[in-house]
């Protein structure tokens, strides 16, 4: 599917949370959602998902499921992980749950490999199995387009390799329009095609991690002073060197 | 290996529900052959297929006995499952139509039923119950419509129902203050909880009410788990939280309103009964509100048993026997399971 948002805008009461943003995204890329915190992000996956109301237009072309993916909010509801990957096919579930949502709840856990996590309960889960059985939850769903915000907050770095290379092959083999909001602005440079970086609610800059990784875009966006080179494979590594000073 | 394991989870947790169901059903033998009569079993069982010409005998078993038993169970019932949606609505395991204010709307409308009765065009069975009905009926709105008007979050209805609560404890006390010695007594007595002004009409009534709710409860079943997730998540899963959160709460509060209408205040078992189900089956509402239903019918079951056999010759308020029997089960409970999740 591919997405095509203009001048939406989120209001809560008083604070404007999201200014007017157009964003594109096409059919299988994968585009990082960048900001500092209280920028926006969240609220404009809300809109985009469509559940907040919001202003402006947003239009999923092709037809099919949004898959959503709220930040993890450490419920610990006394479920199996299986039933909650089930939970993602809510739309059509019967009473009885039905043969096609159960197959394709335990098919969502084993193209992440944790089917062997199918019978444990939620609260028991670590960080990274949780954002896995909840990916695994959106999926099961079979969407044509992805909202993840912040799968890996709170996650160590081994788990944030592990979570985002599932995104991305998920993504590549069912050919999703991928957005995820990220904090680690590496990781985006590394599993990213695009990034779109948010400052105060409006889009600042959008472009490949090449051309959106500047310097002063990321300065005017976070308030720090970066350096940004090439890392050891090529690609650009951004590393804080300190907070701008007001 | 996940459908399969699913499969047999489900199995276990409903071969739970039916051994609970079978023990339900000796606590119900058990509640029709006690009470104060000291019948033989034998006799009790002939009378309840019909095999005797014994007046006496007649009278004691069915008229009662047999409601008794009867409401004891399906009050249970209506409790258990009313605490249990009210837990997954608020978010909040201390949440039961007893710490929402619902029973204390009823509470309040019963003593006004007792104060002014004589005034009433009633005949005196009905206007209590019928007063503890409407009143729980007017908490529910209240606490509905504050979650109507600012968003049905589980944090603002938990604070509405509180105030709720406190508003009609206050109102309660000014009418206890204002009665008199013989009406206060009445109103004490009311607030006890007691099973022993139950009748084939009323529990009659309760079984209708029962039986129409839990489907409505059913349906939502699937979408009821998904709110355990949280607010977010459940919409992101396509579910319209607030209305759902009205929907089920004011179904669960006329089955609430009407249980207590019947038997007065008996708090222990909305609370208690949905985490006994928890525990024992998990939060698939789908078993988890069956589970409820059997676990609160079977506390309340046992605990009218009990209440018979603690004096022989009396019969102890059933408020009281639920909370003395039901607080040291739950411990157990608590403790031994508590380590594995």
């Amino acid at each position: 599917m591919r997405l095509r948002a203009r001048g939406v805008t989120v209001r809560y009461r008083a604070v404007t949370a999201v200014d007017g943003v157009d964003l594109d995204a096409a059919p299988g890329e994968v585009l990082a959602l960048l900001g500092a915190n209280g920028s926006g992000k969240s609220s404009l996956m809300r809109a985009l998902a469509g559940v907040t109301k919001h202003g402006g237009s947003v239009a999923w072309e092709g037809g099919g499921a949004v898959g959503y993916m709220p930040q993890d909010n450490a419920s610990s509801a006394a479920l199996t992980a299986f039933e909650v990957v089930l939970l993602g096919r809510l739309r059509s579930l019967s009473l009885r749950a039905g043969a096609a949502e159960l197959a394709a709840a335990e098919a969502a856990l084993g193209e992440l490999g944790i089917l062997h996590l199918a019978q444990r309960q939620l609260g028991t889960l670590s960080g990274g199995q949780r954002q896995l059985v909840f990916l695994a939850q959106v999926l099961a769903g079979e969407p044509r387009a992805l909202l993840l915000d912040e799968p890996t907050s709170a996650l160590d770095i081994a788990h944030q390799l592990q979570v985002l290379s599932m995104v991305r092959e998920a993504a590549a083999r069912r050919g999703l329009t991928t957005i995820v909001v990220l904090h680690d602005i590496n990781a985006a440079a590394r599993f990213a095609d695009r990034i779109a970086l948010l400052r105060q609610g409006r889009l600042v800059m959008t472009g490949t991690p090449a051309a959106a990784l500047c310097a002063e875009a990321l300065r005017d966006a976070y308030a720090v002073d970066v350096a940004v080179g090439p890392g050891p494979d090529a690609r650009l590594v951004v590393v804080p060197v300190r907070p701008v000073a007001a | 290996m996940g459908i399969a394991g699913w499969r047999a989870a489900h199995a276990r947790h409903a071969g739970i529900v039916g051994l609970a169901a079978a023990v339900l059903a000796v606590s119900f033998a058990f509640d029709l052959a006690t009470g104060p009569a000291m019948l033989p079993v034998a006799a009790v069982l002939r009378t309840l297929v019909g095999f005797t010409h014994d007046p006496m005998l007649s009278a004691i078993v069915l008229s009662l006995r047999l409601p008794i038993a009867l409401m004891a169970v399906l009050v249970g019932a209506a409790l258990g499952v009313s605490g249990a949606v009210m837990q997954t609505i608020l978010a909040n395991p201390l949440a039961s139509s007893y710490t929402l204010g619902i029973s204390a709307g009823a509470g309040f409308g019963a003593a006004l039923a007792i104060l002014v009765g004589a005034a009433l065009p009633l005949p005196g069975a009905w206007a209590v119950p019928l007063a503890a009905f409407g009143f729980a009926g007017l908490a529910c709105a209240l606490v509905a419509g504050v979650g109507q008007v600012r968003g049905a979050t589980s944090e603002l209805l938990v604070l509405a129902g509180i105030a709720c609560l406190f508003l009609f404890q206050a109102l309660l006390s000014l009418l206890q203050f204002l009665a008199s010695p013989e009406a206060l007594q009445q109103i004490v007595f009311w607030l006890f909880g007691s099973l022993l002004r139950a009748s084939l009409a009323k529990a009659g009534i309760v079984a209708l009410v029962v039986a129409c709710v839990l489907p409505v409860l059913l349906a939502d079943a699937w979408r009821l788990t998904a709110l355990q997730l949280g607010d977010e998540r459940a919409r992101a899963l396509g579910v319209r939280v607030t209305r759902l959160r009205l929907r089920a709460f004011v179904t669960v509060s006329l089955l609430t309103g009407v249980a207590v209408a019947f038997v007065g205040t008996i708090g222990f078992v909305g609370l208690v009964a949905p985490h006994i189900a928890r525990l024992l089956v998990g939060e698939d509402q789908r078993i988890m509100l069956p589970a409820s239903a059997v676990f609160g019918a079977l506390l309340l079951s046992a605990a009218s048993v009990a209440s018979k056999l603690i004096m022989p010759g009396t019969v102890f308020p059933i408020g009281i026997v639920t909370a003395l029997l039901g607080v040291p089960f739950f411990a157990w409970l608590v403790l031994a399971r508590g380590g594995r999740r």
